[in-house]
């Protein structure tokens, strides 16, 4: 203990104190947050209905009302199709942490058993497009070319070329796609979540979304190719130009004047 | 490095050898005088120059600089050689990249900063770095020559008549003010001129709203509230020798808005059961605006910000832009697709000087 105190003066002392400090509150906040609860999926359409009307009734109907029909803190369900439920509740964009600009992304609350019984239960309000299936949103079903295509014609003015996202006004942004479940992109496209417009089948038909979706595995994963070596974040050649400015230049001043700092002189004075 | 050009100066020839240096060190001993010029420092020797073994050792280095060049040109070649145009490697933290392109990049690095870096350390440590002063000379100069040129000219004024024979010096100044309208011509003949390009698309009345992504007609129905679909006219053919030129005025972007939300009279008339068509094309410098946003039915521009609502006429309620995204009149025909009723009213995109 004699030892630790006398060291509590290093200029080093604030900043252990202040990371116990952290890795105390996380720890405990990992320890003694509500962990969600797995539950089995029921398989009768009745009874997920009935079972997410329940859940429906805990966790959503604060704000969308007892029977979704909306309130001032919330719109309307119905009518949005379970694809828009499989989403938004997916992504843990519902239920939302704080109203703001834009609900966050964050981890998903419910298990894809009590998201799908909650969508059954939205879906029973009023018809709207349905969660896809897998070969519908399978990106080996789709034609990159195309999609790239597609995707700068109708997605990259928000969302970047290769789907970085960008700014929008007033806080709100589109967000990036990179690891995105190609099921959420699709649904995405379908329902239009928040300020989103959306690209239903009629003007963009489901053959196109995979297309799209392939284009997004194609460039914008871990393993994407690069041909030209480091992409800067895909950000476009502004920032490719401000980074060959300040890094490139910079590093040819710096050493520069270090070569020109040293003296070759045998007497060093 | 420092002492280059010296040698090819012509002025003062005799001065500044080394010798002459302990000479301008010993007129700084006047005594009492703080201003007394200190004169050049004494020249200070590098251990290269001193040690023969320090200058092998430079001179070594140097060597290997160079032999590290030759090696990246050869490396560039066996690598330009080697790996085919579409080989990939994964390389942290730079991900998966073409390995031609980064072996080419790398090897022709080394070949270059091996001479770079081998020639300054030569020129740093092996060659000569006496100093060498120049003192500076009288800029101006001196009142014999100045009164020589000034005679030669006057001689020259008169010897050439300029003053006396009025006709050739008018002409003279008549053919040099003339022969710059040459080029005026030459320029203006650049290209034909815009004449109404600008002010008219390739929309016309009972063209047909084409889906780029379809390349079908769009119907009503086909288009939800909060939709985003763009649109570019019927007959435009992608293989079209003109087709860039043509949707870069063309393209249309298409909304469904619930018709009480439309606050704009003319935006309301000029719809189709709430599906309105602006031109896509930014009222500041011509950016595609197409940032909408399905909840505020506002569309921003990337390039400047520059914001419009779309339930009030597309005004600008943000950013430089000046006019509105001008709105297409839309119906639809007999076969139930969407079609203009006209060309746009107003020219798209940004301002020019003549537009009205």
């Amino acid at each position: 203990m004699k030892k630790l105190s006398a060291r509590r003066r290093h200029p080093l002392a604030a900043l252990v104190v202040l990371l116990f400090a952290l890795a105390a509150t996380g720890g405990l906040y990992a320890a003694l947050a509500p962990a969600p609860k797995a539950q089995a999926d029921d398989s009768s359409q009745s009874i997920q209905i009935s079972e997410g009307k329940k859940l429906f009734s805990v966790g959503c109907a604060s704000c969308h009302g007892a029977r979704g029909q909306g309130s001032s803190d919330g719109p309307s369900l119905v009518g949005v199709g379970s694809a828009a439920v499989d989403f938004q509740v997916g992504t843990g964009r519902m239920p939302a942490q704080q109203p703001g600009p834009q609900i966050q992304k964050k981890p998903g609350q419910y298990t894809q058993g009590q998201i799908d019984q909650l969508a059954a239960f939205i879906a029973s309000l009023g018809p709207g497009p349905v969660t896809p299936t897998s070969d519908q949103y399978d990106p080996a079903g789709g034609d990159s070319a195309k999609g790239g295509e597609l995707f700068r014609t109708n997605c990259s003015q928000c969302h970047n070329f290769v789907g970085k996202g960008g700014a929008l006004t007033d806080g709100k942004y589109a967000p990036t796609l990179k690891g995105v479940d190609p099921k959420h992109i699709y649904e995405a496209m379908q329902t239009g979540p928040q300020n989103m417009p959306s690209f239903p089948d009629t003007t963009m038909p489901s053959q196109a979304k995979a297309d799209i979706i392939a284009y997004l595995q194609a460039v914008d994963t871990a393993d994407s190719k690069n041909p030209g070596g480091f992409t800067l974040g895909s950000l476009g050649p502004v920032p490719e130009g401000l980074f060959a400015y300040i890094f490139g230049l910079g590093a040819l001043i710096a050493v520069a004047t270090w070569v020109a700092a040293r003296t070759t002189k045998a007497k060093k004075s | 490095m420092s002492e280059t050009g010296s040698h090819n100066d012509m002025a003062e020839p005799e001065e500044h050898l080394p010798a002459t240096h302990g000479a301008h060190g010993a007129e700084a001993a006047v005594p009492g005088d703080p201003f007394a010029n200190p004169g050049h420092p004494e020249h200070e020797y590098r251990r290269q120059d001193i040690d023969e073994k320090a200058a092998k050792h430079s001179e070594r280095v140097v060597a290997g600089l160079f032999t590290l060049s030759m090696l990246g040109t050869l490396a560039f070649i066996t690598s330009f050689v080697i790996f085919p145009v579409d080989k990939y490697v994964y390389i942290f933290p730079l991900g998966h990249v073409s390995a031609l392109n980064f072996s080419l990049g790398i090897s022709l690095a080394v070949a270059l900063l091996g001479i770079g870096t081998g020639a300054v350390h030569w020129a740093r440590t092996l060659m000569s770095d006496e100093e060498m002063p120049d003192d500076r000379h009288q800029a101006d100069a001196d009142d014999e020559l100045r009164a020589n040129i000034e005679a030669q000219w006057k001689q020259g004024a008169k010897e050439s008549a300029f003053g006396r024979r009025k006709l050739v010096r008018t002409t003279m100044l008549g053919a040099l003010t003339l022969v710059p309208l040459s080029a005026v011509v030459i320029l203006r003949d650049l290209g034909p001129m815009p004449q109404d390009k600008l002010r008219h698309t390739a929309w016309a009345k009972g063209k047909a709203l084409i889906n780029p992504n379809t390349n079908k007609p769009l119907r009503p129905e086909d288009i939800p509230v909060g939709s985003l679909t763009f649109a570019q006219p019927e007959g435009l053919n992608e293989e079209d020798e003109d087709f860039q030129q043509q949707i870069a005025k063309a393209a249309l972007m298409v909304v469904r808005l619930k018709p009480e939300d439309i606050k704009d009279k003319k935006e309301l008339d000029w719809s189709h059961q709430g599906i309105v068509a602006f031109s896509k094309i930014c009222t500041h410098v011509g950016c595609p605006v197409s940032l909408y946003e399905q909840q505020t039915h506002h569309v921003l521009c990337p390039c400047h910000q520059s914001t419009f609502d779309l339930s009030d006429g597309a005004r600008v309620i943000f950013g430089p832009a000046g006019h509105r995204l001008p709105q297409l009149r839309i119906s639809v025909n007999g076969e139930g697709n969407l079609v203009a009723m006209s060309d746009f009213e107003v020219p798209v995109g940004p301002a020019f000087w003549e537009r009205g």
